[in-house]
């Protein structure tokens, strides 16, 4: 009972006449294949962005203060003068700052999947992973923006690329292909964990650890043994050097197989894991 | 063709150490209306997950057209709709884009899509509110988009839970219509309430649930009949004479009266041997009885059994944890 002005479309009855007209039952069109499914729901993802533009504040703001906050925190330090330091932090910066976003898949979905209307999209005879396909879809522009913004404002502080655009254009798409696989981890976590609130806390034990303990911020060269080990098996660190690479113009393929590998291999682990538990949610 | 529209045998659903649904056996034949009445908790909504495909059963087996819900749980979702108890569309988006994604997704090319959108829209009087938001939209309208939603493609099955919950009288009105002319046009409903009243306008049969079981099943009509045609709500100008009164009324029509928390009020069930008419001439008698002796009627009433009575009636006297009304 909300107390809004009654709408005068609220008045309106559907006559019998009309609701029969509607009712009449004709051929029904072939179900959609699976693509064309997940970017229908891609689609719902653009227009909830179009509705509640706020939620793009988390892939601007925050990439803008992640960068500006660490190239002047431990420019100076670490690199001798911030222009120097950015040219070594922008690319692992901006895997950093990209992959913590891809969190917001998981508490999207916790949130999405409560309300009545992940029923209805579960009753549809549609290819199923279909609806958590294409909310990824979504995210990856999401990622996209977020890479972007970084780029800006690396450019304008001074980052100058030696890859040119061809390098950041591959950079970013090398990115954003490891973010939408590592979201499946996040879309397990989001269908598993009760609230919103945990899938957070969650995402934040996972992310922490995985982009500070790399080479993002210094070389792993000045850190004890035992660090360096885990540094080198963690994929933020493969992830961070194929796209310093990539972005330099001296493309280390190895590390960038490794990256696709390393995607293929969350896919087929998190996606049917995702889906054994949207199947039985 | 002439399989049933659903049919379970033993259903059972646990969550946990509570079992949800604790062996259902239903036959809904297809074109009507089929009604499953009971309280919070009962068990309903299960029941319908069940045969909507989002909930694998615990136990036994659910058939709808024919087709099992586990195994063929694709070729049920091709024919069935549901409108869920909360509303089953997107709440930050329009009503006419909630339309046109779900029959993008259904298979319609987006022209197509559209033009179905309008069509419903239209028909549901939603047009005005087409462009916005559904989570302005107020109860009425949120039930009818919901139901929109559920029609894009005409279903062969419709299962509609608690459709008209929290909804005003004239909104009400409004989804029963709408559901009469579905049924109308060939589709079955199964449909879930708790109100005794709208099972009895619009389904054809009822199968009562209360603690995941089916404890009655049949016509409204013979349900009701079952258990007695109705109940005399009296309200005295006097608290002083309420002892009397209720002497009087339980000598006159034979049944044990029910003293209100309203000091001047007195609840009786009537036999009515069931027939209405023989009710109203019972209850017109007892109240002759109570003016005879000087007790003064400031209002009465004859009013259909509600379910608490239907439920109290169906269990039992000795089933003293019914769930009242609210209960979980």
């Amino acid at each position: 009972m909300t107390s809004t002005a009654p709408a005068p479309a609220d008045l309106a009855v559907p006559s019998t006449e009309t609701l029969a007209a509607v009712l009449t039952r004709q051929e029904r069109p072939p179900r959609p294949g699976a693509l064309a499914a997940s970017f229908t729901f891609g689609w719902r993802a653009m227009l909830k962005i179009k509705h509640v533009p706020e939620q793009l504040f988390d892939v601007t703001a925050f990439p803008i203060i992640m960068t500006l906050m660490f190239t002047y925190l431990f420019g100076g330090a670490l690199a001798g003068s911030t222009r120097e330091y950015l040219q070594f932090l922008l690319p692992g910066i901006m895997v950093t700052s990209v992959v913590m976003i891809t969190m917001y898949t998981g508490v999207g979905l916790n949130t999405d999947i409560e309300k009545g209307v992940f029923d209805r999209f579960r009753s549809l005879p549609v290819w199923r992973p279909a609806a958590l396909v294409g909310m990824i879809f979504g995210d990856v522009l999401r990622y996209i923006l977020a890479a972007t913004t970084i780029m800006l404002v690396g450019l304008i502080l001074g980052f100058r690329p030696a890859g040119g655009f061809p390098g950041v254009l591959g950079g970013i798409g090398l990115l954003v292909v490891f973010s939408f696989a590592f979201s499946w981890i996040w879309t397990m976590f989001g269908l598993f964990l009760r609230s919103e609130k945990s899938v957070m806390g969650v995402s934040m034990l996972v992310l922490f650890p995985l982009t500070f303990l790399s080479n993002v911020f210094v070389d792993p060269g000045t850190m004890p043994g035992w660090l360096q080990a885990f540094v080198e098996v963690n994929p933020i660190t493969h992830l961070v050097a194929a796209v310093r690479s990539v972005m330099d113009g001296t493309t280390d393929m190895g590390e960038v197989m490794w990256v696709l590998a390393a995607s293929a291999v969350l896919i087929a682990v998190f996606g049917p894991l995702t889906m054994r538990l949207y199947n039985r949610k | 063709m002439s399989a049933p529209a659903i049919e379970t045998s033993g259903l059972v659903k646990t969550f946990g150490d509570n079992r949800a649904v604790d062996g259902v056996d239903l036959t809904v034949p297809q074109g009507t209306v089929y009604g499953l009445l009971g309280p919070n908790g009962a068990g309903k909504t299960t029941v319908v997950r069940m045969l909507a495909t989002l909930l694998r059963p615990d136990g036994g087996a659910a058939r709808v057209f024919g087709h099992d819900v586990v195994r063929e749980a694709d070729a049920v979702r091709s024919r069935v709709s549901l409108t869920g108890q909360y509303a089953s569309v997107d709440e930050d988006l329009t009503g006419s884009e909630n339309l046109v994604l779900l029959a993008r997704l259904l298979g319609h090319d987006r022209r197509a899509a559209r033009a179905r959108a309008a069509q419903l829209l239209e028909a549901f009087g939603l047009t005005e509110a087409a462009a916005r938001q559904v989570k302005k939209y107020s109860g009425g309208m949120r039930r009818r988009i919901d139901i929109a939603a559920s029609i894009l493609n005409t279903p062969d099955l419709l299962f509609l839970d608690e459709p008209t919950t929290g909804l005003d009288p004239r909104s009400r009105n409004q989804v029963w219509d709408i559901i009469r002319a579905v049924v109308a046009n060939g589709t079955t409903v199964l449909l879930t309430t708790q109100y005794l009243d709208e099972a009895d306008r619009l389904a054809g049969r009822v199968a009562v649930i209360d603690h995941g079981r089916v404890i009655a099943e049949g016509t409204p009509g013979s349900l009701k009949s079952s258990i007695g045609a109705g109940t005399v709500h009296v309200r005295l100008r006097d608290a002083d004479r309420r002892p009397e009164a209720e002497r009087l009324l339980g000598a006159a029509l034979g049944a044990p009266v029910q003293l209100e928390s309203d000091p001047v009020a007195l609840t009786v069930r009537v036999d009515g041997a069931g027939s209405d008419q023989g009710a109203a001439q019972q209850a017109a008698q007892a109240l002759a009885g109570l003016a005879a002796a000087g007790i003064v009627v400031d209002d009465f009433s004859l009013g259909q059994p509600s379910l608490d009575e239907v439920f109290l009636a169906l269990t039992g006297p000795s089933a003293q944890d019914i769930p009242q009304g609210e209960a979980a």
